[in-house]
């Protein structure tokens, strides 16, 4: 039994442990901010306050006893947790809200005074991110998510990598609520159990919480494979799991990886074994499967033998286990005495490191293990085998083998915007996000927009895009290969170089400016040929003029201005002396646009360039390809370079 | 309030919500209707007359080793051989992709750099990320890269990708908080911001017409937008898919877009018919699409996945055409090169490759 205060001190104390060693493992600027001092009397408060928040979540992050949903439950009071506990059945199906009022009625009943026993395994990891959240986030600038990487082992484990995650999001909300430690403490203590993503300002928006399982940015690929599995497990057409006789004993509920391949190959749409092989390794990565000795999560198409993971298990539960269980489950392992359940090297590691950083609370993680490790022993043998192999392979998941991938990580973007958007980061988008009847009235004017559009056939679009590709084949080097070996083939860039020093424009370049007069004007050459062209027409102040809107509208806003009076003296003012034409209209809105009391923008010819580009299209483009200048170009650069024929891709 | 005037207002409200509800419900059937007439016959249909593609030459040709940390993007520059990217441990790197040198690093003080973009002329970089700002590099040395860089604009949320439209002097930039805007670079003056989306901007592309004067969003609201950039107005959305719009790409043709989406379809929007026109799924594929990008004929469509894969597909047949396996965590961007020669794959496991 811990009374209120020690329990504070304790957990202060691993705080700061913690937040040191996670300042030595975040070389960016965030780790240099000073961690502010909270004033001695707010700092009980508070610690109260962290006790209390977090209570009910502190019994959904028990440490991972294995408790598959079927199995008999073994007595939570054992895990010295002592919190009025739910039922493990309950934490089983996910299912933490429905106790959470019940605990914390049972704790408010309790008094600030009164002893709290308990919750410590839970209070201890709420501190560690609260830290990171009374860290005072001044500006953006200070954010440095350590959404750590594969293999970090204990660096890399969700301590550090939720309170970079909770350091994002307590930017955005933290100006929002009370800047007290309090509530920040147990804000970021309830973010931490659910998924990083949901956002809990108090316990009581219950809503909220009730939907991190659906807000979890990864669940959506989650739920699509926990419906595989099921497929798989399936009684008559799942993959085939028996208990394997082996030499003095027995292997219970398992497959073997051949099986597995055969299976994916026959229920689904992949490819080939490589594909299977790869969705099976991607099952196992997730933690879905797992090899039954192997800390590495892949499948091999042999007689590997696998086993199916418990759902209690599934990365869909939103994980995200404490340091403080990661030390128990490895100093339960020590207490084992089988070879199957040895340390790993890494493992040992970790939990070298583990043991250095909780020192002060080492004893009670020790009687943890200790009490667990009892419970395991009186459950029946085989039981225990599948048991202690789901529980590894959890670990292998959360925290794992140097080496593999970490499939819990997510998306940065994704966390802080679900983050985000349930809580209101004060941007637009997330106001309009909260407003459903504003979003509602956005889409109805979209759907009214794109009924009043006039639109072509469905046929008529495909061919135009057949179209695209038959005049394009022959350009994409992905289809067709091209006359001269590609430089990233051939590690030769004869290619780019010949692009570049030639004078001989080569064919294909000229053809493609027959196919539109956005090609012809894209090529320098192309462009500088049809100058030429427009000039001998005497109709070269189109291009001009054209060309000039173009470049005015790529200058900095400083130098718009001018150019845009330049434009209009030199081809749109009545005594113009190079002027374009353009029909009466284009000229008024080009008038009104320059001379808008807001000043000019870039956009005020773009009527008139368009006009004028329509004329150049539909007349002196036409009559430029017809003519003998481009097809004595043509010819010219037929005759030196050969064409090579197609020799792979499409067949002919 | 009294507590029957809070009801009477709730059941107001929820009155209004359902008209709305109605409303919008109504006006979909009425769209699919008058859609549907025009939907006179399906895309791989036409495509029929089409020769199979029986075999791309695509293997990979270089990997680009050099971050610390997840790869987040990359682009080409406009050199056809240099390639940047920007990653998760806070440094940007330009790669001569050829070589695979790298020539230049820069440290930003942030990390998640979300995104990087080569400026048309090639001698400027853009990037942003978690710092919620696009931040120019003029490409020098590398000293001289950190003291010359400049702040253009600055969103409140993060910026999640950016381009620079046809000019040196814009970049215009996709948000987390939803909104797009258009920036000038010299002054860092707002020239235009783009309101409309009801969640985080992932993705945009420029048309590439003759203009220049409008780009496509895809967003966390599942939609995708075809803005004008003059107004500042959406001019047409595009409806679908069951998640996040990760990735949105012009067609070259500029009449079409492809997107690529967390329910782990790509899709294909023609702008002319004003609907999708394909959707390229397949049962064994899961995972979530982060990026897409066409080949130069618009035939093939390149699509990385959280899956670790790169799926490509025959956009006119909606067929897969073959899968590349070789990264060994999700793919977080894919890129043809500007000569269309190449593709830049780059992913979570920290490296960049090469295919060709």
């Amino acid at each position: 039994m811990v009374t209120m205060n020690s329990e504070a001190d304790k957990t202060q104390a691993t705080n700061a442990t913690l937040a040191m060693s996670s300042a030595e493992k975040q070389p960016a600027a965030e780790s240099t901010s000073p961690l502010p001092k909270s004033p001695p009397a707010t700092a009980a408060a508070a610690a109260v306050a962290v006790t209390t928040e977090c209570s009910a979540p502190a019994a959904a992050s028990l440490p991972p006893v294995p408790v598959p949903a079927a199995a008999p439950a073994p007595a939570p009071a054992t895990t010295q947790t002592s919190v009025p506990t739910p039922a493990p059945e309950a934490l089983a199906n996910g299912n933490s809200n429905a106790n959470i009022e019940e605990v914390v009625v049972a704790i408010a009943s309790t008094g600030a005074g009164a002893t709290v026993n308990g919750g410590s395994v839970a209070v201890a990891g709420g501190v560690v991110t609260s830290v990171a959240a009374a860290t005072p986030p001044p500006s953006a600038k200070t954010v440095n998510v350590r959404d750590t990487t594969t293999s970090a082992g204990v660096s890399g484990s969700s301590a550090s990598k939720s309170s970079g995650l909770l350091t994002v999001s307590s930017n955005h909300h933290h100006h929002h609520h009370h800047q007290q430690s309090s509530s920040s403490s147990s804000q970021q203590q309830q973010q931490q159990q659910a998924a990083p993503s949901t956002v809990v300002v108090q316990s009581s928006s219950q809503h909220q919480r009730n939907n991190k399982n659906e807000d979890a940015p990864n669940i959506l690929v989650y739920k699509k494979m926990e419906a595989i599995i099921e497929k798989m497990q399936a009684e008559s057409t799942g993959v085939a799991v028996r208990t394997v006789k082996a030499f003095m004993s027995k292997v219970p509920s398992v497959f073997t990886g051949a099986d597995l391949v055969a299976w994916i190959l026959k229920n689904f749409d992949v490819e080939d074994v490589t594909e299977a092989l790869h969705f099976a390794h991607l099952l196992s990565s997730h933690g879905y499967i797992f090899p039954i000795d192997d800390h590495a999560l892949t499948v091999k198409n042999d007689g590997t033998f696998y086993r199916f993971q418990t759902p209690y298990f599934w990365p869909s539960n939103c994980w995200e286990p404490e340091n403080t269980d990661y030390a128990v489950y490895l100093c339960k392992r020590t207490m084992q005495n089988k070879t199957r359940l040895e340390l790993a090297d890494y493992e040992a590691e970790n939990l070298a490191k583990l043991q250095k950083m909780f020192s002060r609370k080492w004893e009670f993680i020790f009687m943890q293990a200790e009490s667990q490790s009892k419970v395991a022993k009186k459950r029946d043998k085989l039981e225990r085998k599948v048991l202690d192999s789901q529980e590894r392979a959890f670990w292998d998941v959360h925290r794992p083998m140097p080496g593999c991938v970490n499939t819990t990580e997510i998306d940065i973007k994704k966390a802080y915007r679900r983050g985000g958007s349930s809580h209101g980061t004060g941007s637009s988008g997330a106001s309009v996000a909260k407003n459903p009847v504003e979003q509602l009235s956005r889409i109805i004017a979209l759907r009214k927009q794109k009924l009043e559009r006039r639109t072509i056939k469905v046929s008529k679009a495909a061919e135009a895009l057949v179209a695209y590709y038959d005049q394009y084949n022959e350009f994409d080097y992905f289809i067709t290969s091209p006359e001269l070996p590609n430089p990233w083939q051939t590690d030769s860039t004869e290619m780019w170089d010949t692009e570049k020093n030639s004078k001989e424009v080569p064919v294909r370049r000229v053809k493609r400016w027959a196919f539109s007069l956005r090609e012809l004007l894209n090529d320098a050459i192309g462009r500088d040929q049809f100058t030429k062209f427009l000039e001998k027409e005497y109709s070269g102040e189109n291009l001009k003029f054209w060309e000039s809107v173009q470049e005015m509208k790529a200058l900095p806003q400083s130098e718009i201005k001018e150019a845009i009076h330049k434009i209009w003296q030199e081809f749109l003012a009545p005594d113009a002396p190079c002027p374009v034409n353009v029909d009466s209209k284009s000229v008024e809105l080009a008038r009104e646009a320059v001379n808008s009391p807001n000043g000019p923008n870039r956009w005020c010819f773009d009527v008139a360039a368009s006009h004028v580009y329509h004329l150049m299209k539909s007349d002196s483009y036409s009559r430029y390809l017809r003519s003998d200048m481009y097809k004595d170009y043509l010819n010219c650069s037929r005759k030196k370079i050969k064409s090579i024929p197609n020799l792979f891709g499409v067949k002919r | 309030m009294s507590e029957s005037a809070v009801s009477a207002s709730n059941v107001n409200a929820n009155e209004k919500m359902a008209n709305l509800l109605k409303e919008a419900e109504n006006l979909k059937t009425k769209l699919e209707e008058e859609r549907s007439k025009l939907n006179d016959v399906n895309l791989s249909n036409i495509a029929e007359r089409l020769e199979q593609i029986a075999y791309v030459n695509i293997k990979p040709r270089k990997v680009l080793k050099g971050h610390q940390a997840k790869v987040l993007c990359t682009d080409w520059s406009p050199d056809k051989r240099h390639i940047i990217s920007s990653s998760q441990d806070g440094r940007l790197i330009i790669w001569d992709a050829f070589t695979t040198n790298k020539e230049h690093a820069v440290t930003m003080p942030t990390t998640w750099i979300m995104a990087c973009a080569y400026a048309p002329s090639g001698n400027f970089v853009a990037c942003g990320g978690l710092d919620n700002k696009v931040t120019v590099y003029p490409i020098t040395s590398d000293e001289e890269m950190a003291a010359k860089k400049r702040t253009v604009g600055t969103h409140t949320s993060y910026m999640s990708c950016c381009i620079y439209p046809n000019s040196d002097q814009q970049i215009l930039t996709g948000s987390g908080d939803s909104t797009c805007a258009l920036w000038d670079v010299e002054s860092g003056q707002l020239l235009q911001s783009f309101h409309g989306h009801s969640g985080d901007v992932m993705a945009i592309d420029l048309a590439p017409n003759e203009t220049g004067n409008t780009f496509v969003s895809g967003s966390c609201d599942r939609m995708a937008f075809i803005w004008d950039m003059r107004s500042g107005h959406v001019v047409q959305s595009f409806e679908g898919h069951q998640s996040d719009v990760n990735s949105v790409k012009f067609h070259p043709c500029g009449d079409a877009i492809a997107t690529g989406s967390d329910d782990s379809s790509c899709r294909l929007y023609d702008m002319r018919a004003d609907r999708e026109v394909a959707v390229f799924a397949k049962e064994s594929i899961i995972f979530g699409v982060n990026s897409v990008d066409f080949s130069v004929s618009g035939r093939l469509l390149f699509a990385g996945y959280n899956d670790y894969t790169v799926n490509l597909w025959d956009t006119l047949k909606s067929e897969r055409v073959c899968l590349l396996y070789g990264h060994e965590n999700k793919v977080s961007c894919v890129q043809v090169s500007p000569d269309g020669t190449a593709l830049s794959t780059g992913s979570w496991d920290y490296t960049i490759r090469v295919w060709a």
